[in-house]
């Protein structure tokens, strides 16, 4: 009896402070865990439900005092401005054509290159697979003046090809494809040799098939690069109807300089932004994975 | 194993090396590098080339003038303009963005709900458009009618004609600059993290070191060899800005860093392709040699767990 009295302060002092550690470990959650990351995730997805909500609203409730997050009368005025200043359904088209062709060469010149430097075995393999890589340090932007002069000389400016052919080549894409292709087990051709194949049926039957979740990496990547991209373009093109999107809302931007227009252009980026944000929100684990390799060493 | 098989599978493909496999490789990597060698590395030497002349773009005739356009890229006080603006917009940026990331990082390193999804969202910037991010942000930077406009009359400030002076116009580019890239920070370090040996932390804290020694003297060290990849790739990531910039800030003054004055020089008003040439001779010899930096010291100077 005695011994039960005795011992019981003992687990009821426990049980308070853990009580007392279990508030202390919630606050410190909220103050170094929640409160940051709903900070953070506001600072970010602010501008761009702002952005969403301003393209649906009229002017008059842009040019206000008091805004409202959501528009009182929606409207698509903003979206049939933009139609009206630029050749809007060209613009995207431009774009898509930009991105899904030059972007698709772009993979299958990686995939091939790729194979070519890990499976066929020449003297050239590791050399040019070094001239290939070395490409990484020398980026486009430092380029254009010489492949302006080169693509303009050859007819391309104001041209879908013109815009497409300086970024074709692939040294990124190529490096990450040869990642995956170092971690295929030797075996696995090697059985198909023996059955005769040759190189383009081990390509496309067992080395493409056993590595579609890289590809869809550098495909994804090599999509929302192509999408972005703005310099080469810019300076390809000069006339609105050969155009791609980013350049198209750089004119809507000079043209309509004055305020009140804020509308128009959050229209015009909610068309280039909404497009790659759902394909991210989709798939982002593809293209998480892409974008970081490399940076983690194993 | 790995070896063994590897070594063995090389003998075999040796063997097997037939006049035919020449003919493949051609047909599969000379395309790449038939481009990447009109494309990449024949404008080097164009620069080089062009760089030595007084020249218009599109004009057949131009003067040699020797290493006049270097001389005045590195001397002249708009030249120094560009060294300076691009120096102060990399290191804000880069420091800017990697003290955020790492900050968020370590938060959604925590167990607790919603830490998956804060890093996907905090990414997303990054894959977006730049001249579509930009946009969005000259709005919220309008003295007017954005919304940083409210934010400085809460603290009884009215907010600044960002774009009328050459240092608020640099400020604002780099604030929309980290707002985009601090995501892509957050998840590497974040990865970096995740490769920590737990019973490291764990003999730390054993030791009695407090949650701010264990950060400083254990985590941050062996996270060494994320912070100088990211260190490294964030560099030559702003050092390439160009689509932000412009947008804010279409003439450039504040925000002409070197691949804005490359474009500047010869796309936009004055016209000065030889220039423009020399600006990107010294760009492709910077970012070469930081790329030869990283190559060099990342095996050697970081820690690895």
């Amino acid at each position: 009896m005695s011994t039960t009295t005795g011992s019981l302060p003992t687990p009821s002092r426990h049980r308070s402070s853990g009580r007392r550690t279990d508030s202390r470990r919630a606050l410190s959650a909220t103050l170094t865990g929640y409160l940051p990351m709903i900070l953070a995730l506001i600072v970010i997805a602010f501008p761009l439900l702002w952005m969403l909500s301003s393209s649906f609203k009229a002017s008059s409730e842009i040019v206000t005092a008091n805004p409202s997050f959501l528009p009182h009368r929606p409207t698509l005025r903003n979206y049939a401005d933009v139609a009206g200043a630029l050749p809007i359904g060209r613009l995207f088209a431009n774009s898509a054509v930009v991105t899904i062709v030059g972007g698709g060469v772009k993979l299958l010149l990686a995939i091939t290159t790729a194979y070519a430097v890990v499976f066929i075995d020449t003297i050239w393999s590791k050399f040019v697979f070094a001239f290939v890589l070395a490409a990484l340090m020398f980026p486009g932007e430092a380029a254009i003046i010489p492949n302006y002069i080169t693509i303009a000389t050859m007819g391309g400016r104001n041209t879908l090809w013109g815009i497409i052919l300086p970024g074709l080549g692939s040294a990124f894409g190529t490096f990450l494809m040869r990642q995956q292709f170092l971690t295929l087990p030797r075996s696995l051709l090697e059985a198909a040799e023996i059955d005769g194949a040759g190189h383009w049926r081990k390509l496309w039957r067992i080395v493409v098939p056993v590595s579609i979740p890289t590809i869809a990496t550098v495909g994804l990547i090599t999509i929302v690069t192509e999408w972005n991209s703005y310099l080469w373009p810019l300076i390809i093109t000069d006339t609105p109807s050969h155009m791609t999107l980013p350049v198209g809302l750089n004119l809507l931007k000079s043209a309509e300089s004055s305020t009140g227009v804020y509308g128009t252009l959050m229209a015009g980026a909610t068309l280039i932004i909404v497009p790659i944000l759902i394909i991210f929100a989709a798939l982002q684990k593809y293209i998480v994975a892409g974008l970081t390799q490399g940076a983690v060493k194993e | 194993m790995g070896p063994r098989s590897r070594r063995s599978a090389r003998q075999l493909r040796r063997r097997r090396r037939r006049p035919s496999d020449y003919l493949y490789f051609v047909l599969f990597a000379g395309p790449n590098v038939a481009l990447i060698t009109a494309f990449v590395y024949y404008p080097l030497f164009m620069n080089l080339n062009y760089s030595r002349l007084n020249w218009r773009i599109g004009a057949d005739t131009a003067k040699v003038i020797g290493l006049d356009n270097y001389k005045e890229f590195f001397t002249s006080p708009t030249g120094l303009s560009v060294w300076k603006v691009t120096l102060i917009f990399t290191v804000c940026t880069v420091l800017g963005s990697m003290i955020l990331g790492l900050i968020m990082a370590v938060v959604v390193n925590q167990k607790l709900p919603g830490t998956t999804f804060t890093r996907t969202a905090l990414f997303s910037p990054y894959v977006l458009s730049g001249v579509g991010v930009a946009l969005v942000w000259s709005f919220m930077f309008d003295p007017q009618m954005g919304i940083l406009r409210y934010v400085f009359e809460w603290f009884g400030k009215s907010s600044p004609q960002w774009f009328l002076h050459d240092n608020t116009t640099l400020t604002a580019a780099i604030i929309v600059y980290v707002w985009k890239y601090l995501g892509y920070c957050t998840v590497l370090f974040f990865a970096g993290l995740q490769s920590i040996p737990q019973d490291l932390l764990e003999a730390a804290r054993m030791d009695g070191a407090s949650k701010a020694q264990t950060f400083f003297r254990v985590t941050l060290p062996l996270l060494s060899p994320t912070t100088f990849f990211l260190m490294v790739s964030m560099t030559l990531n702003a050092m390439q800005a160009f689509d932000i910039l412009q947008i804010l800030k279409p003439t450039g003054e504040g925000v002409n860093t070197f691949v804005f004055e490359i474009y500047r020089q010869s796309f936009g008003i004055y016209q000065r392709a030889g220039y423009a040439s020399a600006i990107s001779v010294v760009l492709f010899l910077t970012l070469a040699l930081i790329t030869v930096i990283q190559f060099r010291f990342v095996d050697r100077k970081v820690h690895y767990a």
